[in-house]
């Protein structure tokens, strides 16, 4: 199809096939609706008529959320072959849409409720002496929040990588993974809403653990291609073994809350901390559940030491990249600190930590991204960099403004990373078209369509792409009034206000990192928006590039819209005035947080990260304006910092640093354990040597003597020879003569009746 | 009742009739002699019982003579067919030649 279309002719018929795959979306979220609607008949009369503030609640719905995506997953597992792209896309989109639905009841419910929250039991699920786990719910303003960032940006990504997908398989010349992506997919937004809906920390874990298998999956979907074949299987593993890690320390956190106080959800174990007052040896358990807690959360968000798999992340597909490894799995860490607030709340030390550790992985990311050329590594290093900043609100305290920059953050890094997957096929459909369409199915070719050096000139090329790309790149640089902006500014004014107000040396540490780390920000993001859209073409496929079909632009125009107004969610106050719809976030939160502080717009810190922006933007223009002018040229960077620059390219020899002291010396002992201690000890002595020898002298002796000597003669021998002699015997008496047996039958008729007439 | 033959004589009758019977299957190899004695002590029971019948004027016994009869016949009909197929594989109905299980 893609090929017969590169002629002008067939665009048409494209684009009229578009039309009508936009309403088959359509009809595919009734029929799936349709299909909802015995389920959901099931489940209302569970919800409560009539809250306490008056409407109708639907808590009961809740377990909808969970059932959509999967029931979509299901259908696409075992019919995604028949089913074709169609109505694949429209089964999971279907899906993800119904679970939007959901979260939006859910949050219609809230506010009938009064904002109360309210946990949905569903089930028992494990009973094991004073282990009680139930399989529940928790609704409210905070978990409602994640389901519709979840579902919401998780929806529009799903179309997006309708139409991704389609040139996706084609171009990696494997169409018929099309479903299996759709399947992952869907299985992720399950995965993820048991993350955020579960009631307890286990249920939580089952969410986390679900989440990095899906990571995996999708990481590794193209698993065969990749550098030598095994590039994207490598990348796979390295963010599940990272993963690993921080799960590992998670679980030890939530063994250790079980040990404290025999409970694991979240009710319980609040309730109990509001009541008791600690001993020290408490406050110390305390702090070191929650230093486990964020090790768990450097894990799976990112943070230092363990962001190096995030990177590698990004051979997945690009959906992939927005959804899990930008908008949403990688903000777990942040929703799973934010909900252990009360936790954290006795451990400033942990406090500290967390705020200490975002703050130098704001910094330290940003740095690395200025370096990249690749334009989804870029994207990547900028996440661990923004993670950073919501893990150092939530280190701050400031769980409020950490949440609001998780909400802002996936709609302008979803938006960023689809603009980029747009991108990118632009060029590839710029490669095809520029290298003929005999080369189609050949794959990889020509230059890498992701490497920034490769682009260039495709402003007049992308006319949708180009201002989605640039509303993202503004919101991310925190330039008023887009969303980046608002909720950057209130991390930073909690850093500012609790560092210079309040005089605390760890945030006003925070602050200053996190100041510059908004300067390399914009700068990188400048850099690539200049590097990706202006200057001349430098390849033939810049120069042939042409914009994505509608099912791509429309999702990112959506996005756009939010990256946009995102920041309407929470305004701050200004000089004490009370602007209509401030702190909107900060008092829902507050529903669940306790009483959250309501930042005052304060122009001194928004000037300086501004201004700081600005003045970044401005010298990437100066630098980059028309450069590199080819793709061999060296980058201008290159040339005014030097090693420095090759340290930020190279990622500070990150990689390296662990490769020797963590792998290196691991790959070694393991090589030592396996052929000193297992092969030439444990194998060739032990077993070999030792076992074996003696069992042979065993078994020996048992054949020769046991079974030889006795058990065949005597046992086994004898009998038989026994019943054969009396075979023997008794066959002689079988003649085949049917009168001998009549003779037989009447002689003994004969003694038998005379023995009864006689004798008796 | 008038004079009448007595019973016991009906049941030396039968006990020789019997005897014949068994005789007959004991001695002869043609299969079709041996069903023909076979019939021949059925019948022989079948006097007794009718004898007896009429000395206790009791119907049961009779009635009994019916159903060996009936089983009788049905012994027969199924008897004939596997010597016509005995026939027809060995070309001989005696029994002295059907020795074997498999054949």
């Amino acid at each position: 199809m893609a090929r017969l279309c590169a002629s002008g002719i067939c665009q048409r018929v494209e684009r009229m096939n578009r039309r009508r795959t936009l309403l088959w979306l359509g009809l595919g979220l009734l029929a799936v609706g349709a299909l909802a609607f015995p389920a959901a008949a099931w489940a209302a009369p569970m919800s409560e008529e009539g809250g306490s503030a008056g409407g109708a609640t639907f808590f009961g719905l809740i377990p909808l959320i969970i059932l959509f995506p999967v029931v979509g997953l299901l259908i696409n597992l075992a019919f995604g072959k028949y089913l074709g792209e169609k109505w694949v896309g429209v089964v999971a989109c279907g899906a993800a849409g119904l679970s939007f639905v959901i979260a939006v009841l859910q949050l219609v419910s809230l506010v009938n409720n009064g904002f109360h929250a309210e946990t949905f039991s569903l089930a028992d699920w494990i009973v094991i002496g004073d282990l009680n786990v139930p399989w529940a719910f928790q609704i409210d303003t905070l978990s409602v929040t994640m389901m519709l960032v979840v579902t919401g940006v998780g929806t529009l990504i799903h179309i997006y990588a309708v139409g991704y997908e389609h040139a996706d398989v084609r171009h990696n010349g494997d169409p018929g993974r099309y479903a299996r992506f759709f399947v992952y997919l869907n299985l992720f937004l399950a995965a993820m809403l048991i993350l955020v809906t579960g009631n307890s920390y286990l249920t939580m874990f089952v969410g986390w653990e679900g989440v990095g298998l899906c990571s995996y999956l999708l990481i590794g979907f193209w698993f065969e291609k990749g550098e030598g074949g095994v590039g994207n299987a490598r990348a796979g593993r390295k963010a599940f073994v990272a993963n690993r890690i921080g799960d590992w320390a998670m679980l030890i956190a939530i063994f250790m809350l079980f040990w404290m106080f025999r409970s694991l959800t979240f009710g319980d174990i609040f309730g109990q901390l509001a009541r008791i007052r600690l001993s020290e040896q408490g406050q110390l358990m305390i702090t070191a559940i929650t230093l486990l807690l964020l090790i768990g959360a450097t894990g799976k968000s990112a943070q230092i030491p363990l962001y190096v798999w995030l990177p590698d992340a990004m051979a997945g597909p690009t959906p992939v990249s927005a959804l899990i490894h930008a908008a949403t799995m990688v903000t777990a860490g942040i929703y799973m600190i934010t909900r252990s607030y009360p936790l954290f709340g006795l451990a400033p030390i942990s406090q500290n930590a967390v705020a200490l550790v975002g703050a130098a992985t704001a910094l330290w990311a940003a740095t690395i991204a200025v370096g990249q050329f690749d334009i989804k590594r870029v994207l990547a290093y900028s996440t661990i960099s923004q993670l950073g900043f919501m893990v150092a609100a939530v280190g701050m305290g400031a769980y409020v403004a950490g949440m609001f920059h998780l909400v802002t953050h996936a709609f302008f890094k979803a938006l960023l990373f689809l603009s980029a997957g747009s991108v990118i096929q632009a060029l590839e459909r710029g490669q095809e078209h520029a290298s003929g369409a005999a080369a189609h199915d050949s794959g990889h070719h020509g230059p890498d369509p992701q490497d920034m050096r490769n682009m260039g000139g495709l402003w007049s090329k992308l006319p949708i792409t180009k201002w989605v790309y640039l509303i993202g790149a503004l919101a991310l640089a925190g330039i008023f009034p887009l969303a980046g902006f608002w909720s950057k500014d209130e991390i930073l004014l909690d850093g500012f206000t609790k560092g210079i107000t309040e005089g605390k040396p760890a945030d006003l540490a925070v602050y200053l990192l996190l100041t510059v780390a908004a300067f390399f920000t914009a700068f990188y993001m400048g850099r690539q928006i200049l590097m990706v859209f202006f200057g001349q073409p430098r390849t033939d496929a810049a120069k042939h590039a042409t914009e994505s079909p509608r099912v791509m632009t429309y999702p990112l125009i959506v996005l756009a819209f939010l990256a946009f107004f995102g920041g309407a969610l929470n305004l701050p106050g200004l000089f004490g005035l009370e602007v209509p719809g401030a702190h909107a976030l900060a008092e829902w939160l507050g529903h669940t947080l306790g009483e959250a502080e309501k930042g005052e717009l304060n122009l001194l810190v928004a000037g300086i990260s501004t201004g700081l922006a600005l003045v970044a933007i401005a010298i990437s223009y100066a630098i980059y304006r028309g450069k590199p002018a080819t793709a061999e040229e060296r980058d201008p960077l290159q040339g005014m910092l030097g090693p420095v620059f090759t340290g930020m390219n190279r990622k500070w020899w990150v990689d390296e640093f662990y490769d020797l002291i963590i792998l290196r010396p691991y790959n070694w002992l393991a090589r030592i354990s396996a052929d000193l201690i297992d092969g030439r000890f444990w194998h060739d002595w032990f077993h070999d040597a030792v076992l074996a020898g003696l069992f042979n002298i065993f078994s020996r002796l048992l054949a020769d003597g046991v079974d030889k000597g006795f058990v065949d003669p005597v046992i086994s021998d004898f009998p038989a020879d026994l019943s054969k002699g009396i075979a023997a015997f008794f066959r002689r008496v079988q003649t085949g003569f049917v009168r001998s047996y009549a003779l037989a039958v009447f002689v003994g008729v004969v003694v038998v009746l005379g023995y009864f007439l006689i004798v008796r | 009742m008038e004079s009448t033959v007595p019973t016991s004589y009906y049941v030396v009758l039968s006990a020789i009739l019997f005897t014949l019977g068994v005789t007959g299957v004991l001695v002869r190899r043609n299969a079709i002699i041996i069903f023909m004695s076979v019939e021949l002590m059925l019948n022989s029971a079948n006097l007794v019982f009718v004898a007896f019948a009429r000395q206790f004027m009791e119907l049961s016994g009779q009635v009994f003579v019916f159903f060996v009869m009936t089983v009788a016949a049905a012994e027969v009909a199924v008897g004939l067919a596997l010597i016509v197929t005995i026939f027809r594989t060995k070309k001989s109905i005696s029994v002295d030649d059907i020795n074997q299980l498999k054949g």
